[in-house]
C-alpha cells in the first residue's frame, strides 16, 4: 500500500519540476503583488488554496484592491477561465473511472497540471490515480509555497529573475512539440494555433480567448462531420 | 484593513472561487460516467488537447510585440531552441531548462 504511493510519487515528481520552477517564481511574484496592495498572508493563502488559478489570481489583485462588485469579478473569472472547459472535456475519458481523488483532481486542473496530465501515459505497473494525485498536489504545493514566500519576503528578493516566468511558456512549447511528435494527425494542433493567432490579431490580446475557443470548436466540428462521412463511405464500400 | 474591506474582499474571493469551479467542474457534471457521452464530445476529448495546447502557447506569447525594441526575437529564438532540442533529444527538463536560461540571458543581457 505504502509502496504504491511511494512508487507513484517517485514517478510523478520529475514530471512536475518545470511547473515547480514556474510556480515558485510566479507564485512569489503574486504574493509580493498582493502584499503591496494591502492583502497579507491569510488572503494570499486563501486565494492560492481555494481559487488556485494563476492568471485569474493576478487579475484578482486589481479586483480586490479596486473594490469592484463581486458580480463583475464572477463574470471576469468566467471569461478568463473559460479555457478550463476545454481541459475538462479533454480529461473526461482519463478521469472517468477515478474514485477517491476525483473531486480534488478536477478542482486542481490548472493550465500547467492539465498540460502535464493530458499527454501523460502512466505505465501499467503504477497506480494511475495516485500518479494524477501527486502531480496535481505537488503543483498546488509549489504554487502555495511560492505565493506565501512572496508575501512574507516582500521586496527582499534581489536576484535578477527577469525572464524566469518564461519557464511556463517553455513547458507549453515543449508539450506542444511532444504532442506533435506523438501524433500523425496535426489538424487539431494547427487549428488551435491558427484560430488563436487569427483571433489575437482581430480581437486583441485582452479578449481573444473566447472567440478563439469558438473558432476551434467550429473547426473541430467540421472535421468531426468529415470523419463521419469518411467512415460512412468506408462502410458503404 | 477595516471590516467593510474584509467583507468586500471575502465577497470577491468567493466570486472568483465560484467562477473557477464552474469552469472546471461543468464538463464533468454535464457528462457523468454513468451516462453515455455524446460521440462529438468524445471526439472533442480526443482532439481538444492538441488544439488547446496551441491556444496556450499563443496565450503565453500574446503580449509579444514585433514592433517593440526587441522585435520579439528573444521569444522566437527561445521557442525555436525548445522545439529543436525537444525534437532531437526528447528530454523535457533539458528543453525547458535550456529554453528558459537562453531567454533569461537574452532579456537580461542582449536585448536590454
Amino acid at each position: 500500500m505504502k509502496n504504491k504511493k511511494r512508487a507513484a510519487l517517485r514517478y510523478a515528481f520529475p514530471k512536475t519540476v518545470p511547473v515547480m520552477v514556474g510556480y515558485l517564481f510566479l507564485g512569489t511574484a503574486y504574493g509580493i503583488l498582493m502584499k503591496v496592495n494591502g492583502f497579507g498572508f491569510f488572503w494570499v493563502l486563501a486565494m492560492s488554496l481555494f481559487v488556485y488559478a494563476g492568471s485569474l489570481q493576478y487579475v484578482g489583485v486589481t479586483l480586490l484592491a479596486g473594490m469592484v462588485h463581486p458580480m463583475y469579478g464572477f463574470l471576469m473569472g468566467l471569461m478568463i477561465n473559460a479555457r478550463h472547459l476545454f481541459y475538462g472535456i479533454s480529461m473526461l475519458g482519463k478521469y472517468r473511472d477515478l474514485k477517491r481523488f476525483k473531486p480534488y483532481l478536477i478542482f486542481a486542473l490548472t493550465d500547467e497540471t492539465f498540460s502535464v496530465l493530458c499527454s501523460e501515459k502512466v505505465p501499467p505497473h503504477l497506480d494511475r490515480e495516485w500518479v494524477y494525485l501527486w502531480i496535481s498536489l505537488l503543483n498546488q504545493i509549489y504554487w502555495l509555497a511560492g505565493s506565501v514566500t512572496g508575501c512574507v519576503l516582500g521586496g527582499m528578493i534581489t536576484f535578477d529573475t527577469k525572464g524566469l516566468d518564461f519557464a511556463l511558456t517553455a513547458l507549453f512549447v515543449m508539450i506542444f512539440t511532444d504532442q506533435w511528435k506523438g501524433n500523425k494527425d496535426h489538424g487539431p494542433a494547427i487549428g488551435g494555433v491558427v484560430s488563436s493567432v487569427v483571433c489575437l490579431l482581430v480581437f486583441g490580446s485582452d479578449s481573444f480567448i473566447v472567440p478563439a475557443m469558438v473558432l476551434i470548436l467550429v473547426i473541430l466540428g467540421f472535421r468531426y462531420k468529415r470523419s463521419l462521412r469518411e467512415e460512412a463511405q468506408k462502410v458503404g464500400q | 484593513m477595516d471590516s467593510d474591506m474584509i467583507v468586500r474582499g471575502i465577497g470577491m474571493a468567493a466570486a472568483l472561487v465560484a467562477a473557477t469551479m464552474l469552469t472546471r467542474f461543468l464538463p464533468f457534471v454535464l457528462f457523468p460516467p454513468g451516462k453515455k457521452t455524446p460521440p462529438f464530445m468524445e471526439y472533442l476529448g480526443r482532439t481538444l488537447p492538441y488544439a488547446t495546447m496551441g491556444l496556450l502557447v499563443v496565450y503565453c506569447l500574446k503580449d509579444v510585440s514585433l514592433a517593440g525594441s526587441s522585435h520579439g526575437l528573444p521569444e522566437m529564438i527561445a521557442v525555436a531552441v525548445i522545439v529543436v532540442l525537444h525534437w532531437w533529444k526528447g528530454n523535457s527538463l533539458l528543453s525547458i531548462g535550456a529554453g528558459t536560461v537562453i531567454y533569461m540571458i537574452m532579456v537580461q543581457r542582449v536585448f536590454v
